[in-house]
């Protein structure tokens, strides 16, 4: 009964990441298929990784949008964290205030704040391109930074701040040396956040695109022409990429967490031996 | 109160090659309060939760109302847990968590009513059933938590270091309350606690333990003024604890001197471990003493001065009522039923 | 310098891009295109017959896409959440790890999978059935919409199934729950915060995509999203395309925000309630 309840469960999780990695995977080796059509296996190939790579329009796409995702979220990182410290010291009303407005870009659709930006810009005379693009990612990355922000700051006690000013640090330093090194996990969760979500936005660029596309704009219009190999091959590279990276941030957490735990029970045998002499 | 209740026979638990409870035997009356005493790490939570059925032993059986339980499921057994945290249900409130399991055993609607109301009454709460759980104090909380496992009438009431989050004064409150309830329900209570105090108070019976091995059982009289080795006696209240050597029975040997006991059965010249209570060290002129020695602190605790008096090399911890000044010459007497021998604790070193 | 004028230069943003654009938003919709007078045509306009089957279609196929997304995505969190921590990182990272994809490259991975040439077909060719007609129906739709946003489903609900005390489990044990009861009297209730975060993380880019509609359904599935995108890109400013758009947006935000009212009011009612 119970091994039938393990088994079971194993299986539904095997189909769910079958169903969430078939098509990537599917995509990766179509990749490497001579054949332009999808069904045929024309043989192995690596032409239509070549053809990316000579696809002027999808490097300045990528271009595009790793150059937006890097700005942005460093920018957004910058206000976000100014913003939430400036926010966390004000009064309860004007706090709950800013907060809710803050959550706007957040709990509203997409489709609306793409819609509203692109309203504002046109008044603005915002120049169309490059320009509108970056500014509405920093507008929608700053919330998210705000939000992993904020948690670490009230987690920070207040008096940690004052304990600074009492024994003579002047304001600028005690932030710089006590508060910010407090909240600094809360700072980088929502960098790497704001650089994610810049990286997948599709809906905002959509309507700030004329004039500069990003891989996802890029390939929608690809897309909708119907299936074209490339696509296969950029794919394929951006997956390679992630999990790369995953593995690298993984590796390096879980050899932290190994010297963590390698050093505590040092600490623990240590403390016995004291304690039995 | 001599009928068993529950039986641990030869239970050994062992997580990942950490031995958390080695060969352990023991009974427990029906009707006891007893308590599980010892260091954190000493294996007591482990042997609370194998009882209640949240951990399956290694090695060994347990047995309740003399019926192997080593495979009955938590939710089967006739014992009822107030946990360390409490762990209320956050969703319920305070009546619906008492409730909780009369409605799993789909009892009447009358029935849990009265219930509820008679535990609530019970733990002094009363008019409280609609609350959250979060409007209420530490305390508060606490009282919910043990009506809640009493509402199942346990034969057994399991309970994890409860009072561990209450402060001072609350704590010495409950006390009184979970021994007067006890006492009024006549149901066996299993005590889980590292505090010597409280189990010094509250219990019929006190199991000291140590690293997963028992190292004594008895009466709270017993174990303070028989602590059966150097560990007991230290986790016991606080203690001079010295090394020396049994030369003949009834006479012992340290610093250097010689003193009459009232211990026998040692080897000839066995090395054992002399306990001394702080409060059975006699203050006299020094030129009585058997010892003599010098005050290096003198601190005022309420009701007696703590002092410590250097003398032949060791250092005393003595309490007395009258007080004596740092830097003055004392003579140290005991007598020979205050001086408490032990055999070595080999598993100790 | 006082410390809240920190927020100073956010401020300044949050007034000149989320603020006034919502301000303009709503004086699009209720202006004239030609006079800029005040009129409420353009929401008349929006709550056109046509236009109301187009919405009630896209609140179904969400609806289906989020009901589907809760009932994998719940037993997944609950497995996970009852593993060894070891194994639960690994494997939460893996039903994550597509969701670091480019949103673009997802939908347009199962336009190659449903394609009557593509793979499904082959496979379902070999035993003798199809080539069925995969692309461009309401189902290629939901796929797409599951597909995308089945993480958003899992991670809250896995965040709080793993959170919860083990002590409230065995709590309820204790007092004589067997499995089942542990599951629908405790677990399920205390995960209801998870799962009401999962169906607004899932149920509102749902709504109102465009994108999944276009590539997975073809140009007959109009929903909501795209309707709302071709009033701004096609038929344009000149045309009153944007004040019909603009109203069509207000529509739509009220709608999501009843949709969180909704789910508020229910999380707070249950906090002493019973049933879910």
């Amino acid at each position: 009964m119970k091994r039938e309840h393990r088994f079971l469960k194993g299986l539904f999780i095997g189909i769910m990441l079958v169903f969430l990695y078939a098509p990537i995977i599917v995509m990766i080796v179509y990749s490497f298929n001579a054949s332009r059509t999808m069904g045929n296996w024309g043989g192995f190939s690596t032409e239509w990784y070549g053809a990316l790579f000579r696809d002027r329009d999808i490097l300045a796409a990528l271009e595009v949008t790793l150059s937006v995702a890097v700005i942005s979220s460093i920018v957004a990182t910058l206000l976000g964290t100014t913003a939430a410290i400036g926010i966390h010291s004000m009064k309860r009303r004007t706090r709950n205030v800013i907060l809710t407005t803050t959550n706007l870009p957040v709990v509203n659709p997409d489709l609306v704040t793409g819609i509203s930006l692109m309203f504002a810009f046109s008044i603005l005379m915002v120049p169309q391109g490059y320009t509108r693009l970056l500014l509405a990612h920093i507008t929608f990355n700053i919330p998210y930074v705000i939000l992993s922000v904020m948690p670490k700051l009230r987690q920070t006690s207040d008096s940690l701040y004052e304990a600074a000013l009492d024994l003579g640090a002047k304001p600028s330093y005690a932030l710089r040396k006590v508060v910010l090194p407090q909240i600094a996990p809360g700072i980088v969760s929502g960098m790497i956040l704001a650089f994610t979500l810049s990286v997948d936005d599709f809906v905002i660029s959509f309507f700030c695109q004329q004039g500069a596309q990003n891989l996802s704009t890029y390939i929608y219009s690809l897309a909708r022409r119907g299936i074209n190999p490339k696509i296969n091959a950029l794919s394929a590279i951006m997956f390679v990429v992630v999990l790369a990276l995953l593995l690298l941030v993984n590796v390096i957490s879980s050899q932290n967490t190994e010297e963590a735990k390698a050093k505590r029970r040092e600490k623990k045998r240590r403390r016995m031996a004291a304690a039995e002499a | 109160m001599s009928k068993h209740l529950i039986d641990l026979i030869g239970v050994t638990k062992d997580f990942d090659g950490e031995l958390a409870l080695n060969n352990i035997d023991l009974y427990i009356r029906n009707g006891e309060f007893l308590t599980l005493l010892g260091p954190s790490g000493c294996g007591k939570t482990t042997m609370l939760r194998i009882i209640a059925g949240f951990e399956t032993a290694t090695a060994g059986k347990v047995l309740i109302d003399g019926v192997d339980v080593s495979s009955v499921p938590a939710y089967k057994r006739k014992v009822n847990t107030v946990f360390q945290k409490y762990a209320l249900f956050p969703h319920l409130n305070v009546y619906d968590n008492i409730a909780f399991g009369l409605k799993i055993k789909k009892a009447d609607k009358a029935k849990i009513d009265r219930k509820v109301n008679e535990m609530l009454e019970m733990v002094e709460l009363q008019g409280l059933g609609k609350r959250s759980i979060d409007e209420l104090s530490g305390g508060q909380q606490q009282r919910v938590a043990i009506a809640r496992a009493l509402a199942n009438e346990p034969e057994c009431l399991l309970l994890d270091e409860p009072l561990g989050a209450l402060d001072l004064k609350l704590r010495k409150e409950m006390q009184i309350e979970l021994k007067r309830m006890q006492q009024q329900l006549g149901i066996t209570f299993i005590y889980v606690t590292h505090d010597q105090e409280e189990a010094l108070t509250m219990s019929d019976t006190i199991v000291v333990m140590r690293k997963g091995v028992i190292q004594q059982i008895g009466t709270p009289i017993d174990i303070y003024n028989e602590p059966q080795n150097a560990f007991v006696a230290d986790f016991i209240g606080e203690s001079n604890i010295l090394s020396g050597v049994m030369t003949e029975d009834y006479f012992v040997e340290f610093l250097g001197k010689g003193f009459n006991c009232v211990d026998k059965g040692f080897e000839r010249n066995e090395p054992v471990d002399v306990v001394i209570r702080p409060e059975d060290i006699k203050l006299i002129s020094p030129e009585e003493g058997t010892l003599s020695g010098i005050v290096k602190s003198t601190v005022f605790m309420g009701v007696h001065y703590e002092m410590q008096i250097e003398a032949a090399g060791f250092t005393f911890l003595v309490h007395s009522t009258s007080m004596e000044d740092e830097g003055a010459h004392v003579g140290l007497s005991f007598f020979p039923d205050d001086i408490h021998i032990m055999r070595k604790d080999k598993a100790a070193e | 310098m006082k410390r809240k004028y920190f927020a100073t230069p956010y401020l300044a943003w949050m007034i000149v891009l989320i603020v006034a654009p919502m301000i303009i938003i709503a004086y699009y919709a209720f202006t004239g295109q030609a006079d800029g007078a005040f009129t409420l045509d353009n929401i008349k306009a929006a709550l056109d017959p046509i236009y109301m089957s187009v919405l009630w279609r896209s609140i179904s196929l969400a609806v289906i896409s989020t009901v589907i997304c809760l009932v994998l995505g719940y037993p997944i969190a609950y497995i996970l959440s009852r593993m060894k921590p070891s194994t639960a990182a690994i494997l939460s990272m893996l039903f994550i790890l597509p969701m670091w994809m480019n949103f673009l490259l997802r939908t347009y991975a199962w336009m190659t999978l449903l394609d009557t040439n593509g793979l499904i077909n082959r496979l379902l060719g070999l035993v003798g059935i199809g080539p069925l007609r995969l692309m461009n129906t309401q189902g290629a739709v939901v796929v797409g919409m599951v597909y995308n946003y089945l993480p958003f489903m899992i991670l809250p609900i896995y965040n709080i199934l793993q959170k919860m005390p083990k002590a409230n489990i065995e709590a309820a044990q204790d007092l004589g729950a067997n499995s089942k009861q542990v599951f629908t009297r405790v677990v399920l209730p205390l995960s209801r915060p998870g799962v009401i975060s999962g169906i607004i993380m899932v149920f509102v880019p749902c709504i109102t995509t465009f994108a999944i509609s276009r590539l997975l359904g073809g140009s007959q599935f109009m929903l909501y999203g795209d309707l709302i995108e071709t009033q701004f890109l096609s038929v344009g400013q000149a045309y009153g395309g944007w004040n019909v758009g603009a109203a069509l947006s207000c529509i739509m935000m009220v709608l999501v925000f009843i949709c969180l009212g909704i789910t508020n009011h229910f999380d707070k009612d249950s906090s002493g309630g019973t049933l879910i």
